[in-house]
């Protein structure tokens, strides 16, 4: 097998696990590509991507401009802030205003759960999505798998914990589906207001005690506190949350075994990590952003291999 | 489909000590000298080359890597066919470098004008030069030609010349295929 069984990637829910081996073997390749004194390849010159951020961000546009540029796409970038959806154009209108400037591929980010699926059923092009509200956020679910397969060496049978606010998180979500897939055991962490009911039907188990949490895992994926997606208060306090569920060194060295840290970023230094936990060695913040690129150039190589001239 | 032995074990293995000597005329000693075997099929005839060279004739330190050039392919989304890409591993550095560029067959010349381009991502080196074993000739795309050739093969285009290796494929022969 080395073609992806979908036309696009809208979430992890639609891969199979041979999909994101083929990923992870493509972007190996992409990862010896850009630490080239010449990190481009002209794959892509003949396409065209529109990254349209209808949220804001700056990490992952970045990663997707990156890593479309590295492949010689050509690439056109929107945001919402700054465009005609404030004077009132749907979804479909916006997105087919710009396909009939002939793009191939659309990498979106939207605050509705579904917009990417929706708008697949609606366009003729190839679609990404780079996070669409609480649901999906599938190229940082495979980075941070393939994150793990590096320095683990495979995510298979490895327990990872999943700690902080579950609830809003596409990262969590994706990160479920996408662990499941390969064979990971998963835990989830955080204050029981922050965790989903019935997330137990993923095949997770829900542990509110952050040492028991750390004790059990090899990998620690620290989420930030969405501040911004919560209209009620879901903890007392900041400080108290740090107190229960934030990762500082002490933590650390009081656990049997060394784990590895993660975390999507951006991070809030103090509150769910400290300083001193994510500027060391065990965490991989920042190999996880450089796998980033890898990552979505071969995402996007592989769809785009798959459109049709 | 039929298919007709062009070179047999020993014809292949006189060749290869041949073009390893012709390698020697003009290098000598290959301090300045890179050889690039090109992926899937060129590093096999690489690997041979390299080991006359370290094996019979007392070169030491020659440098070896492969090249891969799926993604500078000129039909990534043309054909059928997936194209599956493979490892480069050049740990040396090649600006101003003398390169030769290895392959087993060479047909249409595109998949060296991809190899051409993928190689100024390493740098700019002194000259590039390439050694095949099968010259297809008569059938080049592109103005590309080798500076040491295997043996040159008239062969037309339903014709397919396939190169056994005996690491690979159990034996080492040279087959025309009639497709």
């Amino acid at each position: 097998m080395s073609e992806l069984s979908v036309n696009h990637l809208l979430g992890i829910k639609y891969l199979k696990e041979q999909d994101i081996n083929l990923i992870f073997e493509t972007a190996d390749h992409f990862k010896e590509v850009i630490n080239r004194p010449i990190k481009k390849v002209p794959s892509l010159r003949d396409i065209t991507i529109a990254n349209l951020f209808f949220e804001n961000s700056t990490r992952t546009r970045l990663s997707f401009e990156l890593a479309e540029k590295r492949l010689s796409a050509d690439v056109i970038n929107f945001s919402a802030a700054s465009s005609s959806v404030k004077k009132g154009e749907t979804l479909i209108d916006t997105v087919n205003n710009i396909l009939s400037m002939k793009v191939d591929m659309v990498v979106m980010r939207h605050p509705n759960p579904g917009a990417g699926v929706f708008l697949s059923k609606h366009v003729n092009a190839s679609i990404v999505n780079a996070g669409d509200g609480a649901h999906e956020h599938p190229t940082q679910a495979l980075l941070d798998s393939y994150s793990i397969r590096e320095r683990l060496g495979e995510v298979k049978g490895k327990k990872v914990v999943i700690v902080g606010d579950i609830l809003h998180s596409r990262v969590a979500l994706s990160n479920i589906f996408a662990l499941k897939l390969q064979g990971a055991e998963v835990k989830v962490c955080g204050p029981k207001t922050l965790i989903p009911k019935y997330i137990e039907k993923l095949g997770v188990q829900v542990e509110t005690n952050l040492k028991k949490a750390l004790n059990w895992c090899d990998i620690a994926n620290m989420l930030r506190v969405q501040n911004e997606r919560m209209e009620i208060s879901y903890f007392p306090s900041t400080r108290e949350y740090t107190q229960q569920f934030g990762v500082n060194k002490e933590i650390l060295n009081s656990l049997d075994k060394e784990i590895v840290i993660m975390h999507p970023g951006p991070i809030n230094r103090g509150v769910e990590i400290t300083s001193d936990v994510a500027d060391s060695d065990q965490a991989i913040i920042l190999d996880q952003v450089q796998n980033g690129v890898a990552v979505r150039m071969a995402v996007i190589y592989l769809l785009a291999s798959k459109i049709k001239q | 489909m039929s298919q007709k032995l062009l070179l047999s074990a020993k014809e292949i293995d006189i060749i290869l000590h041949r073009l390893a000597c012709q390698l020697i005329e003009s290098h000598t000693h290959f301090k300045d000298t890179v050889l690039i075997g090109i992926q899937p099929r060129g590093i096999f005839l690489a690997n041979r080359i390299k080991e006359i060279l370290v094996d019979d004739y007392q070169i030491k330190d020659v440098k070896l890597g492969y090249l891969d050039i799926t993604f500078y392919r000129d039909d990534f989304r043309r054909g059928e066919k997936i194209l599956e890409a493979n490892k480069t591993h050049i740990d040396f550095i090649v600006e101003d470098k003398r390169i030769v560029f290895i392959d087993d067959v060479l047909y249409t010349g595109r998949s060296i004008r991809a190899a051409l381009t993928a190689m100024q991502s390493f740098g700019r080196p002194q000259e590039i030069e390439l050694l095949t074993l099968i010259d297809r000739r008569f059938s080049r795309h592109l103005p590309i030609q080798p500076n040491y050739r295997g043996r040159q093969v008239d062969a037309i285009n339903q014709e397919k010349v396939k190169v056994h290796w005996d690491e690979n494929e159990g034996e080492d022969a040279v087959y025309l295929i009639n497709k």
